[in-house]
């Protein structure tokens, strides 16, 4: 319990604060941190990770692996590593990758500590104060402080059920350009986005890498999620069709293996990289060697095809469960997103409910997810959540689904209340068909619509798309 | 020299700046050479404090159970001394509406106000009443919960349309809410530290409004103290405030906040039993001000707590006598 002992400091304010750069007063907490803090107590039924299931993981794997690092590896696994990464780990992503149809040259891949560290690179390489970066909306809110601390000045993107519009994006970027605003690059999460569940369509794919090479502008491309699919048909990557040409791959082994390795990696055009890879000596002089051979044992095992298995399979059963849950304990004035893959869904609630004081209520009840605000950068999404339905198993996430099922009801009888207009009149909204229609779309007739509160069928798009469609 | 428990964190939405108040009395106990244990509130706390038996508790647990009275009047039964306030002073301040019923009684100036819970709208029909309540308040209001010690779920309704969706977010945090005037006008707050007022602060927001993460971040709000104001409006506030202070029984110490509108007229918004100890907080700024360290602001609370005799021995009971501030 024994303190450092510590000037007095009643006039530490003011000393500190003269010495801070102007950046940190772009790096805001999060407007959400004190209920946040909260959400970790272990009474809570957490939502609000955006957290891999670790638990499947067999220990004797771990233990074998770990004691074989220590047997062949010792001295250089507790050694400094190049920057670039070790070759070993190099060989494992150049398979991961081929599992999604990329092929790769070793020397244009840059291993990072974690995605997030490639999101920073990015930024670190491009970016000046002020540089425009293009984002989707909602975007990962883990990104936001990383531009924040850039001082980017970033335009967000409407999503809808098919991803980013890129007929917006152009659109966006030739208001940019009129205004003399080049932006350096465009953020983007085509598979299963976080925070919005959805997967950018094979045409906009195929647009957005001739935008990128007509206008020359860097495509971020961060695709975490890509080998999680439950369902549907693998798309290709923007690296992929683009072939190179102005596209930064960001992968990860955080949601395929351990997110507490910290390992992920960039793909990017020879000079960007050359200077990224400064950038990390810089930041870190190069990524852990323990956690590198770790992964290089791992897959010299071969079994991580099996594994990655698993968890599809796992995920995809919570991901039903959490869908099943929706429709049972969500009121009919609710829509969100049916994600085909990854670990999160986004849910969309009337606009006169506001989702970071819907969590201090949903707190009282011990769940908690994450309110929608912090995906955007200009105060929209406070209507908004996202759901995550991998870090947390079946019961919990029937449960947690009940209790904020609960307080939004009796938000929505409150303002019902208020105003004189009851909400749906309470009813639960049965389960949406499984069956789908030619677009893709749950089925829906459309006059049980008017009855029911069901989406009409106009609205499925919405039901289907990221916020804002309300 | 004394053993302290310094009681922090809990499960309140304020856990976090209590855990750093908390953190900074630690340091400034240790420097004072007590024995110095920190708990972080939780279920055993009663377990915690009877295998500790500390002479006292300081307590740097703001929000919910930390200043409503409900520490307090378990010390009281467990017979530990504590800092602060006893239990029905915590109770008069924590909740709003009954703290600006009684300035309101006593003649002290608070914005307008009207306080509804949340089943006066769902089983009696307020809502209906939702007109009378706008013409009496005026436009802009503010919509807030009763009992958050916190900027959270404060709103500003610029219209009647604003209301339903405000009243649904104080409603978030609290069963009771408040709908009070908007006085426009400077954040003036003076805290009282054994019965005399110390220096103004003024709390100069860089947004709009004066939110919650502009409160406890180092640099995004400007703190002047002494605030600059004309003599005769400091004296006023100053006087306001320890009036306050004693109107609502509090002790040793407590943070008043007040608006001064535009014609230098003041109001009184509320009382602050547990004054946050952080490096942004302004009871340790204003006591800085009047020549008060923040080491001896610490050793001053900690003396008076243990100059108290554990209270068991009130005869009737639940409350002490109202109001009987004890200096």
């Amino acid at each position: 319990m024994n303190r450092p002992p510590q000037r007095p400091a009643s006039s530490d304010l003011e000393r500190y604060a003269g010495l801070f750069a102007s950046r940190t007063r772009q790096m805001k907490s999060s407007a959400m941190r004190d209920l946040m803090a909260l959400t970790e107590r272990p009474e809570v039924i957490s939502l609000a990770g955006g957290l891999p299931d670790t638990s499947t993981f067999p220990a004797e794997s771990f233990a074998s692996i770990m004691a074989r690092v220590a047997v062949d590896s010792c001295a250089a696994a507790l050694q400094y590593g190049p920057t670039e990464g070790l070759g070993l780990v190099k060989d494992a992503i150049r398979h991961v990758m081929a599992a999604e149809g990329n092929v790769v040259d070793p020397e244009d891949i840059l291993v990072t500590t974690g995605g997030q560290q490639v999101i920073d690179l990015v930024c670190k390489t491009l970016l000046d104060p002020g540089d425009v970066v293009v984002a989707e909306a909602p975007t990962y809110p883990g990104a936001v402080p990383t531009f924040c601390a850039y001082q980017a000045d970033v335009v967000q993107i409407e999503m809808d059920g098919d991803g980013m519009p890129i007929d917006a994006l152009e659109e966006t970027l030739d208001r940019l350009e009129a205004e003399g605003r080049r932006p350096k690059f465009i953020y983007t999460i085509p598979n299963f986005q976080n925070p919005g569940g959805v997967t950018m369509s094979l045409p906009r794919r195929k647009r957005l890498v001739e935008v990128a090479r007509e206008r020359e502008i860097i495509v971020l491309e961060d695709n975490p999620y890509g080998l999680l699919r439950y369902e549907g048909e693998p798309l290709p990557t923007l690296l992929e069709l683009g072939g190179g040409d102005y596209i930064i791959y960001l992968g990860t082994f955080s949601k395929i293996l351990s997110a507490g390795l910290r390992l992920g990696w960039a793909v990017a055009p020879a000079p960007v990289l050359q200077k990224m890879n400064l950038g990390k000596q810089g930041a870190d002089l190069c990524t852990s060697s323990l956690t590198q051979h770790f992964v290089a044992a791992y897959f010299a095992e071969g079994r991580w095809e099996p594994y990655l298995e698993s968890l599809r399979d796992l995920y995809r059963r919570r991901r039903d469960t959490m869908l099943g849950a929706l429709a049972e304990h969500f009121p009919a004035e609710a829509s969100w997103t049916e994600p085909e893959g990854g670990l999160f869904l986004w849910a969309t609630l009337p606009d006169y409910v506001d989702t970071t004081d819907l969590l201090a209520r949903a707190l009282q009840r011990d769940v908690a997810f994450v309110p929608g605000r912090g995906a955007y950068l200009d105060g929209r999404g406070g209507s908004s959540m996202r759901l995550n339905f991998s870090g947390v198993g079946d019961d919990e996430i029937r449960e947690g689904i009940r209790r904020i099922g609960e307080v939004l009801g009796e938000q929505l009888e409150l303002f019902g209340a208020l105003t004189g207009r009851p909400p749906g009149a309470g009813a639960k909204r049965t389960p949406p068909p499984r069956t789908r229609a030619a677009d893709g779309a749950p089925e829906a007739d459309p006059e049980l619509a008017d009855v029911l509160h069901l989406p009409r069928p106009g609205e499925q798009r919405s039901r289907r798309g990221a916020g804002g469609t309300r | 020299m004394s053993r302290v428990a310094v009681l922090k964190g809990g499960r309140s939405l304020e856990r976090e700046v209590s855990l750093r108040s908390g953190a900074r009395v630690e340091d400034a106990l240790q420097r004072l050479g007590h024995e110095v244990h920190g708990i972080d509130v939780d279920h055993d706390l009663v377990r915690r404090l009877r295998e500790l038996q500390p002479d006292v508790c300081f307590l740097a647990l703001h929000g919910r159970d930390g200043e409503d009275g409900t520490v307090q009047e378990l010390l009281e039964i467990l017979g530990i001394p504590y800092t602060g306030s006893g239990v029905s002073a915590c109770i008069r301040c924590s909740d709003k509406v009954l703290a600006k019923h009684h300035m309101v009684d006593a003649g002290i100036p608070t914005p307008a106000f009207v306080a509804f819970t949340e089943t006066a709208f769902k089983q009696l029909g307020a809502a209906d009443a939702l007109g009378e309540i706008e013409a009496r308040i005026g436009f802009p209001m503010v919509v807030k919960p009763a009992d958050q010690g916190s900027a959270l779920g404060l709103r500003i309704a610029r219209s009647a349309a604003d209301v339903p969706a405000a009243l649904v977010a104080a409603f978030s945090y609290s069963s009771k809410v408040l709908l009070e005037r908007h006085v426009a006008g400077r954040d003036l707050a003076v805290s009282v530290l054994d019965g005399a007022a110390l220096p103004i602060v003024e709390a100069v927001p860089e947004g709009d409004v004066y939110d919650f993460d502009a409160r406890y971040e180092i640099g995004r709000t400007r703190f002047v103290c002494p605030a600059d104001l004309p003599d005769a409006v400091a004296a006023r506030a100053r006087e306001l405030a320890v009036a306050v202070h004693e109107l609502l029984g509090c002790r040793d110490v407590s943070r008043v906040d007040l608006l001064c509108d535009d014609a230098g007229e003041l109001h009184v918004l509320e009382v602050n039993v547990i004054p946050g100890m952080t490096e942004t907080s302004l009871l340790p700024q204003a006591a800085d001000a009047a020549g008060v360290r923040f080491d001896e602001l610490i050793a001053r609370l900690v003396d008076r707590a243990l100059a108290r005799q554990p209270s068991l021995a009130k005869s009737s009971g639940v409350t002490e006598a109202t109001p009987a501030p004890r200096r």
